[in-house]
């Protein structure tokens, strides 16, 4: 099976300094790995350089997307290509409703594509089933993105915008932190809905929580900049009971 | 025929899609401006006696006035005001004198106006009756027989001064007396057309009414007069559009709106101002130095303006309201953009007579590139303003780090029991929206133009639906290039 995502010794920081000191991960379609590490491992930074974030700087290494130059495109043609990342801290922008965001979006990726522009029933359509998907009621549609949303309704919110652009793979950057046991159960099963053979998820976690309810194929360990150690949920399982410290490269 | 000049133009210039040049003969009168041309402009148009009495009048109070320096705009220039021709109107084919010409037909379409009525009929337009005026010139009025009907006047301001002049006589200047401002003088001194709109007693308008505005002819100006008196309990909703083609040249806009609002009335005026803004060096665009007020005259009667200013080069523009009578109420909502090297200095005046009159100001300034964008304003509560209340809100958002927003309220408050508030906020467009935006697969550009539209989205929602959405684009369109 051909790799979806194939990251080899990537070194990247921000402001010159180097954060990610050679990171190597290679992930197929169907899987999920679980990246986990302690407080400034590097982890949101992974993210944030495979997105695009201009803030960051890639100093050495590649990384391959669907067999193309990832690190070649600009955030949008990332998106485009069906890379996602559900941020930690989600963004505001006010007087824009959810509907005109997701409408923005679907149809900027449409247009790359070259297809059509949904029509506005279809769109709606589209809104609606994706709603009900995350547990989201009618009037979530008119808010404005992510403004007064409670912790819970921004990480839905993302999980919902991930079930309305379809992506081939998924980073889930901390998405579980903050929340309390009901809406990590809305998360999970939105994202246990959204498996599929094709596609892959990426998640950044500091507890196992989460990969309790979205079992992982891979886990990771991320600690200063490096993947020190890698296996299945016994890691996960390992570092619940002995901590970070415990694992060694 | 496009010339390859024309086509490079227009590959550069493609945000502005209005800036074209319609070929049409036409008829000037002489550059410059003296007694004897007002008497030529008055004759060309028939006019009766009191009216060149009253061009003449203003023209020599202009004289003695020097032009207004207050304004933030260092880069309006010295107009030389005898190297500006005062009227050109494209020429009647004499042998179809009530005909629209195929080429104003060809240029209104391309604008997507309806100057005429079946456009609408077939519902391929929305139900508004337009005013269309060329220059110096109106096109065409539409609807105005079935308006007719319930005694709506809706007019070139020409035909007005010709069919109606008691009514013109009556309520001209005002609301701005001929010796008003510099700009205004001049206005009252050679105005060509614009629109005359009167509702009578009682009758609520039964559709939107607009007038659209087109510069076509190089090196010369624009002076129109809008004039709309709303009876006791009658109520209109107008708007107001404007374009220009693309030159290297500044041209003059000097208009001068008058609005009468009687006992119970209801008047929105709204404006979508999309003159040539001059090109990314700064090079060229309208001078858009505008008069506009209003007199709510009776009790209970209302005036709203919401305008969207995104053209021009410079824009020097106060759409006031004069709030005399007891108990009403008007609002000033407005969004200006500025890019590249444009320069706004635009706001309003609510001067508060009456009793528990009220009045809101919600002003929305947007900047980016080198452009410098001014909200001005004044609060008077006087002292006969007895439980007079004024809310105000400015904001002001910056796209980069090379533009200015700035603020100069002014409150006046003679009544103690009058309450003035007053809020501002300044903010930028964060790196983290934009990645949020790109993130989804947003481009920067659209990016930008989603996140000035939620900022205006306050303002946007008051326009008529078709108007709102043209002015979302216009709001896009205008700011691309404004970030790198």
């Amino acid at each position: 099976m051909e790799n979806l995502l194939e990251i080899i010794d990537l070194h990247a920081g921000i402001e010159g300094k180097e954060i990610l000191h050679g990171i190597n991960l290679t992930v197929r379609p169907g899987e999920i790995h679980a990246i986990m590490g302690p407080n400034g491992a590097g982890k949101s930074t992974l993210g944030a350089v495979l997105a695009g974030r201009p803030e960051y700087t890639v100093t050495s290494g590649s990384v391959s997307f669907n067999g193309k130059d990832l690190l070649a495109m600009a955030p949008e043609e990332r998106s485009w290509e069906g890379l996602f990342l559900s941020f930690q801290y989600p963004i505001e922008i006010p007087g824009v409703s959810i509907t005109n965001f997701m409408k923005a979006a679907v149809n900027a990726r449409r247009k790359a594509k070259g297809e059509l522009e949904l029509a506005p029933a279809q769109f709606l359509k589209l809104l609606k089933d994706k709603m009900a998907f995350v547990g989201m009621k009618g009037e979530f549609a008119k808010r404005e993105v992510n403004v007064g949303f409670s912790g819970g309704e921004k990480k839905r919110g993302e999980i919902f915008q991930m079930a309305m652009l379809d992506p081939v793979c998924s980073i889930l950057d901390e998405t579980d932190s903050g929340l309390d046991v009901d809406a990590l159960r809305i998360v999970a099963d939105g994202v246990n809905a959204l498996r599929s053979p094709e596609k892959a998820i990426l998640i950044i976690t500091h507890y196992k929580h989460l990969l309790e309810l979205i079992t992982p194929d891979v886990v990771h360990v991320l600690k200063d900049g490096r993947i020190i150690s890698t296996g299945g949920m016994e890691l996960a399982n390992k570092i619940e009971n002995d901590g970070f410290e415990g694992i060694n490269g | 025929m496009t010339d390859e000049k024309d086509i490079l133009a227009a590959a550069v210039e493609k945000e502005y899609s209005e800036g074209f040049v319609t070929d049409i003969e036409q008829e000037f009168v002489p550059k410059g401006l003296n007694e004897d041309i007002i008497r030529l402009i008055s004759a060309k148009k028939q006019e009766p006696a009191w009216l060149l009495d009253f061009r003449l009048e203003a023209f020599r109070k202009w004289q003695t006035m020097t032009p207004p320096e207050w304004g933030h705009l260092s880069r309006l220039p010295k107009i030389d005001f005898q190297d500006i021709i005062y009227y050109a109107a494209p020429k009647r084919d004499e042998d179809r004198p009530t005909e629209i010409d195929p080429a104003l037909m060809e240029t209104f379409d391309k604008l997507g106006i309806p100057i005429q009525e079946r456009e609408v009929l077939a519902g391929v337009k929305s139900k508004v009756a337009v005013d269309a005026v060329f220059d110096s010139v109106s096109v065409n009025t539409t609807f105005r027989k079935t308006l007719a009907e319930k005694g709506i006047i809706f007019c070139s301001f020409s035909e007005a001064v010709r069919d109606y002049p008691e009514l013109v006589r009556k309520y001209l200047a005002t609301v701005v007396p001929i010796g008003d401002n510099f700009y205004a003088a001049l206005n009252s001194a050679v105005f060509s057309d614009g629109s005359f709109c009167y509702i009578p007693k009682g009758v609520k308008c039964p559709m939107d009414l607009s007038s659209y505005f087109r510069i076509n002819a190089s090196g010369t100006g624009q002076f129109e007069r809008t004039l709309i008196v709303a009876d006791e309990g009658a109520s209109v909703s107008y708007m107001e559009g404007c374009t220009a083609p693309m030159r290297d040249e500044n041209q003059l806009h000097a208009a001068v709106v008058e609005i009468i609002v009687e006992k119970d009335a209801d008047v929105r005026y709204s404006t979508v101002q999309n003159w040539y803004p001059g090109d990314s060096k700064g090079r060229g665009g309208i001078l858009n130095l505008v008069t506009k007020r209003g007199i709510c005259r009776g009790e209970g009667s209302h005036l709203s303006w919401t305008q969207v200013e995104t053209g021009s080069a410079i824009t020097w523009k106060y759409p006031s309201t004069i709030l005399m009578g007891n108990n009403s109420s008007s609002e000033f909502y407005s969004v200006a953009l500025t890019n590249n090297y444009q320069q706004a200095d635009t706001g309003t005046k609510m001067i508060h007579i009456g009793k528990n009159t009220k009045s809101r100001i919600v002003s929305k300034g947007i900047s980016a590139g080198f452009s410098e964008n001014s909200y001005r304003g004044l609060v008077r509560m006087n002292p006969g303003a007895e439980h007079a209340r004024n809310y105000s809100q400015c904001d002001s958002l910056l796209i980069g780090d090379r533009c200015g927003a700035h603020t100069f309220p002014v409150i006046r408050n003679s009544n103690p029991t009058a309450i003035v508030e007053h809020e501002a906020t300044t903010s930028r467009i964060s790196e983290d929206q934009l990645f949020y935006c790109t993130q989804r697969g947003i481009s920067p550009e659209d990016a930008v133009g989603l996140i000035v539209g939620g900022y205006a989205r306050e303002v946007l929602s008051r326009l008529p639906m078709e108007f709102a959405v043209e002015a979302q684009k216009l709001l896009s369109v205008n700011l691309e290039g404004s970030i790198g």
